[in-house]
């Protein structure tokens, strides 16, 4: 089994807290509840928009100045909302399933390959 | 063919199927292509001193899958969770590979394997780019630097389109998998698009001075055959063949003496290849068979290219089928160069004035040379050079090409002698 991290992108007028989005909140609980049940959904939630983000670097170094921003790493018009991790047996398994997410018609879908660090 | 042509052409088309299933009872495409490179390499070496064997493709499956063994061995040594993502499969041992491959199921399961290497390579998670070249690579076995040069692009950025690749496929865990019905008619489109570009990119080379790169266009028919052979009843499939046949037949006179092309209208049709033509009319003729009437537009193209391969000379060509036939084609593509296609065959139909109003119908060609000559063309026939010089004088700095730039520079002078 290889495990995706699905990053959801939107575009910033399309976000997933806009009043239009509303009305997919429940299929996006669907999505969820149908996934986690086929044990293929390992977590995933929704994320504040980008003007809640705080950016953080430590300059210099380890023990360096933590430098901070106000906002997202890059400004783009298009915006991650949200994540889920997959794990299936291929890519195409993963792809049936993400394309089942209201986040790739509402928005686009990234799948990642994880590459596993922890021993 | 001299032996050395024999030798090569047993080792690719043997050396594909030998591939195919190694891939799969090893589980990792990356080691497979690896140890089929160093078993040819023992092939090149070994088979001009005893002659081909018997029975290559059993004697290169030996050598290849001891070499995929070593290498696996070789692997395993190293830390085994580095590996591990490396595994379509279970991630199993060599030694339970060696049993796999023991059990290997012969003749049968090739066609399988097959499928399953070619739907791989052309995965549409795969870019345009990567599919076109894993396809030279892993399905016709051109080397690199071949490839490099048919693509005009410099062999190490070849080279690396290869490693990611194949990279994206392990890492990713595309599967090397037959897609399932409901999928196959969008995934066997996106491998037919692959083999048709390969082709498209021989009949038109962008930049450069050759008219067409043969080599690019023997690759294509070669795959295109492969494909066919494999899915008969995919009767596009079938038509892709016929299309690229049919087409490959005027190849030759294309250029003249010194190098220049020579369009379609003023090609010497003595020298077309007759023996394609009979070839891709045959195998048009098992996809009408196979399509139950329902022509796709590989059928349709390959019926306009077998409509011109078979009329005596351009004036004699049958322009109403031709018409026809493009407007079937728009009908199920809607693209702006088969609308500009169909402008053309309607001037030779129903005159220059047809043609023109045709072509300033279509929107989106501003910026096609193609369309600017089409356009020229009419302007001259209505006896309105002026207006024909512009529009060719457009199409000169529009053109990809050296060649082509020569071919409409000459149209220019031959309207306007005055501006040479």
């Amino acid at each position: 089994m290889t495990q995706y991290m699905a990053l959801l992108y939107y575009d910033r007028n399309q976000y997933w807290d806009s009043p239009q989005e509303a009305e997919f909140s429940a299929e996006y609980t669907e999505f969820a509840r149908r996934a986690i049940e086929a044990g293929v959904m390992r977590g995933g939630e929704a994320l504040h928009p980008v003007a809640m983000a705080t950016t953080i670097t430590v300059s210099g170094g380890k023990g360096g100045d933590v430098l901070l921003v106000d906002g997202p790493y890059a400004e783009a018009k298009e915006v991650l909302g949200g994540y889920f991790l997959l794990e299936a047996a291929n890519l195409d398994e993963a792809i049936a399933w993400a394309a089942q997410n209201p986040g790739a018609w509402r928005g686009k879908i990234e799948l990642r390959p994880i590459a596993p660090i922890h021993p | 063919m001299d032996a050395t042509d024999t030798l090569v052409e047993v080792l690719r088309s043997e050396g594909v199927r030998v591939l195919a299933t190694l891939a799969r009872t090893i589980g990792d495409l990356a080691v497979a292509e690896d140890a089929l490179s160093e078993a040819t390499i023992t092939a090149l070496d070994a088979w001009p001193k005893t002659g081909i064997p018997d029975n290559p493709r059993a004697w290169l499956a030996v050598v290849a899958r001891r070499k995929a063994l070593d290498l696996l061995r070789r692997e395993s040594a190293r830390a085994a969770k580095e590996t591990a993502a490396f595994r379509w499969g279970t991630g199993a041992a060599a030694d339970q590979i060696e049993e796999a491959i023991e059990a290997m199921e012969p003749e049968t399961s090739l066609r399988d394997d097959m499928l399953r290497l070619i739907f791989t390579c052309c995965h549409p998670a795969l870019g345009r780019e990567a599919q076109v070249a894993l396809s030279l690579r892993t399905l016709a076995r051109l080397e690199v630097p071949a490839i490099a040069r048919a693509f005009l692009v410099p062999e190490p950025t070849m080279a690396k389109r290869l490693v990611r690749a194949r990279a994206k496929i392990a890492t990713a865990r595309i599967p090397y998998a037959i897609p399932s019905d409901t999928e196959l008619p969008g995934r066997l489109a996106s491998v037919l698009a692959v083999v048709y570009l390969i082709a498209t990119e021989a009949h038109a080379p962008t930049g450069g001075d050759a008219v067409a790169r043969v080599d690019l266009e023997a690759e294509a028919i070669r795959l295109a055959r492969l494909l066919a052979g494999l899915m008969p009843n995919e009767h596009e499939a079938v038509s892709l063949l016929a299309l690229l046949l049919l087409t490959s037949a005027r190849t030759s006179a294309r250029t003249d003496a010194d190098g220049n092309p020579v369009t379609l209208a003023d090609q010497d049709r003595a020298r077309w290849n007759r023996a394609a033509i009979a070839e891709g009319s045959a195998w048009l003729f098992e996809a009408v068979a196979r399509s139950g009437g329902v022509a796709g537009p590989y059928q349709l193209q390959a019926h306009l290219a077998a409509a011109h391969s078979t009329a005596p000379s351009w004036e004699e060509t049958d322009w109403a089928r031709i018409v026809g036939l493009y407007d079937l084609l728009g009908s199920i593509t809607a693209n702006p160069v088969v609308a500009l296609n169909r402008a053309v065959a309607v001037t030779e139909r129903d005159g220059p004035a047809a043609g023109l109003a045709a072509l300033k119908t279509i929107a989106g060609l501003e910026y096609s040379h193609l369309w600017h000559a089409a356009m020229a063309d009419n302007l001259r026939r209505l006896g309105r050079p002026g207006e024909a010089a512009g529009e060719l004088r457009t199409a000169v700095t529009l053109a990809p090409s050296e060649v082509e730039r020569r071919l409409l520079q000459g149209r220019l002078r031959a309207v306007r002698p005055d501006l040479g």
